[in-house]
């Protein structure tokens, strides 16, 4: 078998597949800002009960395998009564993984914002809330990018281990045709390739798109 | 509901420990490989013949940007299908460390270009060989403030690891999967699982950590 | 604070009432005493120069009013009531955070390194405060802000972030952005300590056609001596933490009594 004929006769499949991790990715990578976010800026609360539960949060999905996790949220978490779909909860365990990955971009990037910038602010007389969400924020989000741009490939990697709850991503589907028809070559090499090209060629591009637009906005570009 | 069941935990716990065991060895085998395949990686990259450095520039960054997951799946049944018949255990120490080696070379490449441009002169003015130059002056300072970001892999790799259970390394997760099938039962296994990754991947993030601390203020890098 | 409240007054009344007075006002870095029991009067209207040694203290005077940092012992008054501390059941207590936003509101600071907000335009800048924190419409803001960028000869490069202007064009903008909030007092910290020499001059000609004003209470600190000279009303010498001496920069400057003023004014003639 040709790898052309290999594509014609699996491709719809290949690409049924891609489209579920290109859902996951999008979903998972919206579920892990959001986390980060809350998780990052939590970290920086003056209560040590709000720091503490972010605490928790980011060492509890940093110290455990995602693997782990997804396994403990499809498996386990059932028996509290919690029954996720698969979908929801591939997306889901993906995106709090990597938010506890991202809170520590957000705070890194809200502690290095300059000392003078909180000063000037509180010099205008602005309120805490303000000062974070039109000084500080956007500074940081110019500072954390960069990182975020390698954490968003991760994300895309990690949505792969959603195979193993029987999510019909691509990694499901390679798999599904190399047990079917033992072309493992074809059936992983095409999927490598995929992952290849969204990771290097369409979500690397769009992460230095936006640091541009950032970098722009603030007056640096 | 809830229904932890206490004896069924500590019963499982033997061989849940034992599996621990093999987890490590296959964190501490693929982590051998991926330090010295990497900085083979990085080096290459550094030299001058510039077919080596592109190769392998892409091989590092095609390798960052699949999942580690189908890497194992693609070592393991395609090796065979070229004459390479692999064990899952060598397999899948082939694949984590090829991965984490694209990771780390990243890291010594860092390490190697924050050395200054002076070092390297001064070398050159005492006539030292390139090779010893890497080994004499450049590395032992490239390496120590690469620290912290090595470490951080080492606990990568090691959460890393359950993915080995796939193809059938007979580590934590693989086990932890079998009990379960065996006895219908999954929050205790992978619960215990969790718990044991964390007991791992805490104190080495934190030994690390400390280590770090303590080589950066023997070079003097901080106070 | 375990000092005893009840010595100091709780508000400042009478026509001769400072504009601003640091009571007792002592500061402390873990072991270390920056400002020890600080006495110092500002009337409203006067413009008062801070020197002295680095260390001395002088710009924790201006970071303590701005509220930049707490006091440990003593009371600041700014425009008759207490700023670190308000009136709570006829004594007074630690200022809660309604109480110093709205003290914060009469003063206005500009910093040694500007402190810009770098993603926000020069006119932007100028209108952040008067939008977000006194509420003025948009409008009302930005005529305000350009009235302020063109005083400060700043309206040309109103669109412009401060990425692409000199340091004495961001010091400037900078004034502006303070000014726009209709402070009563104004704090100026070094502000020419980090400008290249050519253009010190656009920063002080704007401090000083400020100065001759006399609408607002100035408090600089400052490392020229003779810009010190030409627009204060009166001089401070700071050394370790409290006033060495003080008096109108005639006085100071050309007759000096206290030998340690003579040193350090020698010194600073001497490196320039």
């Amino acid at each position: 078998m040709s790898y052309l004929e290999f594509l014609s006769t699996y491709g719809e499949l290949l690409a049924g597949g891609t489209l579920m991790t290109l859902a996951q990715f999008v979903l998972a990578a919206l579920v892990a800002v959001a986390a980060a976010i809350v998780s990052g800026l939590m970290r920086l609360a003056p209560f040590k009960l709000v720091r503490g539960i972010a605490t928790v949060y980011i060492e509890l999905f940093r110290g455990t395998s995602l693997l782990v996790q997804l396994y403990w949220v499809f498996f386990a978490l059932p028996l509290f009564g919690v029954s996720l779909h698969k979908f929801a909860a591939g997306f889901l365990t993906v995106g709090l993984c990597f938010g506890a990955y991202g809170a520590e971009l957000v705070r890194g990037a809200v502690v290095s914002v300059p000392k003078g910038q909180w000063e000037a602010a509180l010099a205008l007389n602005m309120s805490p809330a303000r000062r974070m969400w039109r000084i500080i924020l956007p500074q940081a989000l110019v500072i954390m990018l960069p990182p975020w741009g390698n954490l968003m490939v991760e994300i895309l990697k990690g949505t792969a281990l959603v195979a193993l709850i029987s999510v019909t991503d691509l990694m499901f589907e390679a798999r599904q045709i190399n047990s079917a028809t033992y072309l493992s070559a074809q059936a992983f090499g095409t999927a490598l390739i995929v992952y290849y090209i969204f990771a290097r060629f369409m979500v690397t591009p769009m992460m230095r798109w936006l640091e541009r637009i950032m970098a722009r906005r603030i007056g640096r570009a | 509901m809830l229904q932890w069941k206490w004896d069924f935990a500590f019963s499982i716990l033997p061989r849940l420990i034992e599996a621990t065991g093999k987890t490590v060895l296959a964190a501490g085998g693929g982590f051998a490989v991926a330090l010295v395949l990497g900085l083979v990686l990085a080096l290459a990259q550094r030299t001058r013949f510039r077919p080596l450095t592109m190769v392998t520039r892409e091989l590092v960054e095609f390798v960052r940007s699949t999942p580690l997951l189908l890497q194992v799946f693609f070592v393991y049944y395609v090796g065979p299908q070229i004459g390479l018949l692999l064990s899952p255990w060598t397999a899948g120490l082939i694949a984590i460390g090829l991965h984490y080696a694209a990771y780390l070379s990243e890291v010594y490449r860092g390490g190697i270009e924050s050395v200054p441009k002076g070092q390297w002169e001064a070398a050159k003015a005492i006539n030292l060989s390139a090779p010893k130059t890497y080994r004499r002056i450049i590395l032992p300072q490239a390496l120590p403030p690469a620290l912290a970001g090595v470490g951080n892999y080492l606990v990568g790799i090691l959460k890393d690891t359950p993915m080995l259970s796939v193809i059938g390394v007979a580590e934590l997760m693989h086990t932890a999967n079998a009990i379960g099938a065996e006895n219908y039962r999954y929050l205790e296994p992978f619960t215990i699982v969790g718990l044991i990754f964390l007991a791992l991947s805490l104190p080495t993030a934190w030994l690390f950590r400390r280590f770090d601390t303590v080589v950066r203020r023997k070079l003097g890098l901080i106070k | 604070m375990t000092n005893d409240m009840s010595q100091y007054p709780l508000r400042l009344e009478g026509e001769d009432a400072p504009m601003i007075r640091f009571q007792d006002v002592t500061k402390r870095y873990d072991d270390l005493t920056v400002l020890d029991r600080l006495n110092l009067d500002v009337a409203a209207g006067e413009m008062v120069t801070i020197i002295g040694p680095s260390g001395s203290g002088k710009t924790t005077v201006l970071r303590v009013l701005m509220t930049l940092e707490r006091i440990d012992g003593g009371v600041i008054y700014v425009d008759g009531e207490p700023l670190t501390h308000m009136e709570k059941d006829g004594r007074l207590v630690q200022a809660n955070a309604a109480h110093l936003r709205r003290m914060r509101g009469k003063i206005g600071m500009c910093f040694q390194h500007f402190n810009l907000f770098p993603h926000m335009t020069a006119l932007g800048n100028c209108m952040e405060g008067p939008v977000q924190v006194l509420g003025l419409s948009k409008k009302e803001a930005e005529e305000r802000a350009l009235e302020l960028l063109d005083m400060v000869g700043m309206a040309e490069k109103r669109d412009e972030h401060p990425s692409r202007l000199s340091g004495g064009q961001q010091q400037r903008v900078a004034i502006a952005r303070a000014l726009a909030m209709r402070p009563t007092v104004m704090l100026f910290d070094e502000v020419t300590s980090a400008l290249d020499p050519e253009v010190i001059s656009e920063v002080t000609n704007v401090i000083r056609a400020l100065s001759e004003q006399h609408q607002l209470t100035m408090l600089m600190v400052t490392h020229q001596m003779g810009f010190a000279k030409e627009i204060s009303d009166r001089v401070v010498f700071f050394f370790d933490g409290s006033i060495e001496e003080q008096g109108t920069p005639d006085k100071l400057f050309d007759c000096p009594e206290k030998e340690r003023t003579q040193q350090f004014l020698s010194a600073v003639l001497e490196a320039t």
